[in-house]
């Protein structure tokens, strides 16, 4: 049940060419620069979101993430959330506010897959991008490149996926989807702390700590479409798509930012409850499940991350 | 025969040759003459997945993720194909990829 996680806050993502990558985010994608800091880390949001960003980027020697960022409702509710964390034997570290811009207490921790997240309460908010909060109109002009509207979730590819599933059951997440293998094994997770189909998911794997993608939401299927237009007119490397998921029954179009960390940029797909049963995909057909058209997985989708 | 203005890479784990036009990535390079000497991900220089030895010739790269090319790998002759742009003719060996048991940062 709920305990609190509203959504996914930010994710920080490593890049080898910082320029080349803000470029990519922000003239392709369509996010919004909104800050830097002395460590020369780029905070960047979509236009929609209220918080003062969703996206951090570093430049690093290694592509792939960080860490990812749940927002809490509040204070009291983050250092209940952490003990229950510490329960589990998972150590808990807290990295004091100001570490990220404008930003709270974080409360981070490594999940049983290997992948660093953390949890928060206060992040400045700047309101959402070039609209007013009073008789708002539709949308802003001066809008770039896809028009992203927020960072929604992120696929991450890990081992111990039982013991991931014990810790964001902890977080009060529910389980909206699973793929089962014949033995009745999970092999993936699809995670939602609130109505949408996931806010996180896990498919297994046997390094720790991999990145599949961050992923950005859009309106509507002709968006989609432009975004795939985009894609080919800047020349970006496609991953697959124009499509849909089996899975959450999005619509989808997978691509890579320019340091070969993969974005997915969609629309639709299900909605999720906390009575809902998982929905439960048989891994013998994860070609549909992920790939809802051609019914066949590539094997990128499998073996290409950072 | 030289051909003007393209490098001859030879693959030779896979016995394949194509040619890559001056100044372009040998990987999207391989891509574009519907070659499969050399396996294809991020491009990006990210996955690793195009991973290869370089046997003979000149080459330049740009920058790769650390953890799928060390700098004594670097050195070695080892590199992404995705950053990697020939300057003379190449004799490489690709699969060079392996899945990491440990995480370097």
């Amino acid at each position: 049940m709920r305990k609190g996680v509203m959504r996914p806050g930010h994710v920080q993502i490593r890049v080898l060419d910082i320029e080349e990558a803000v470029k990519h985010y922000v003239d392709l994608i369509g996010l919004i620069e909104i800050d830097r800091d002395e460590q020369g880390r780029v905070y960047l949001k979509g236009w929609t979101e209220v918080d003062k960003y969703s996206v951090i980027l570093r430049e690093a020697d290694e592509p792939g993430m960080d860490f990812m960022g749940f927002k809490c409702v509040d204070e009291a509710t983050l250092d209940s959330l952490a003990a229950d964390v510490q329960k589990l034997g998972i150590e808990v570290k807290e990295i004091p506010a100001g570490d990220l811009k404008d930003c709270g207490r974080r409360m981070q921790f490594v999940a049983p897959t290997g992948h660093v997240f953390e949890l928060y309460a206060t992040k400045e908010q700047t309101g959402k991008w070039g609209v007013t909060n009073v008789n708002p109109e539709a949308w802003p002009h001066g809008l770039k490149g896809m028009k992203a509207t927020r960072f929604d979730h992120c696929l991450l590819y890990g081992d111990d996926l039982e013991g991931n599933l014990e810790l964001f059951k902890t977080l009060g997440f529910g389980l909206a989807e699973q793929v089962l293998d014949p033995e009745g094994n999970r092999v993936a997770l699809f995670l939602t702390a609130s109505m949408k189909a996931h806010d996180v998911a896990f498919i297994k794997h046997p390094e720790k700590n991999k990145f599949h993608h961050a992923s950005f939401y859009l309106e509507t299927w002709e968006s989609v479409l432009r975004a795939a237009d985009l894609i080919s007119m800047t020349n970006t490397s496609l991953d697959i798509g124009p499509t849909r998921h089996g899975l959450t029954h999005g619509q989808t179009i997978y691509f890579f930012d320019p340091s070969g960390n993969r974005n997915e940029v969609f629309c639709g797909g299900d909605y999720y409850y906390p009575d809902h049963e998982p929905t439960t995909w048989k891994a013998e057909d994860l070609g549909k499940a992920i790939f809802y058209h051609d019914r066949q997985l590539n094997e990128r989708f499998l073996s290409v991350l950072t | 025969m030289a051909i003007e203005n393209v490098y001859q890479i030879s693959v030779i784990n896979r016995q394949q040759v194509f040619y890559v036009p001056q100044g372009q990535p040998l990987l999207m390079a391989m891509e574009k003459v519907c070659q499969h000497a050399i396996n294809v991900g991020c491009r990006g220089g990210g996955c690793g997945l195009c991973k290869i030895k370089i046997l003979q010739g000149e080459y330049q790269t740009k920058r790769m993720s650390r953890a799928h090319v060390s700098e004594e790998e670097q050195a070695l002759g080892f590199a992404l194909a995705c950053r990697l742009t020939p300057l003379s003719d190449l004799v490489v060996e690709s699969d060079h990829f392996k899945l990491q048991t440990q995480q370097a940062k």
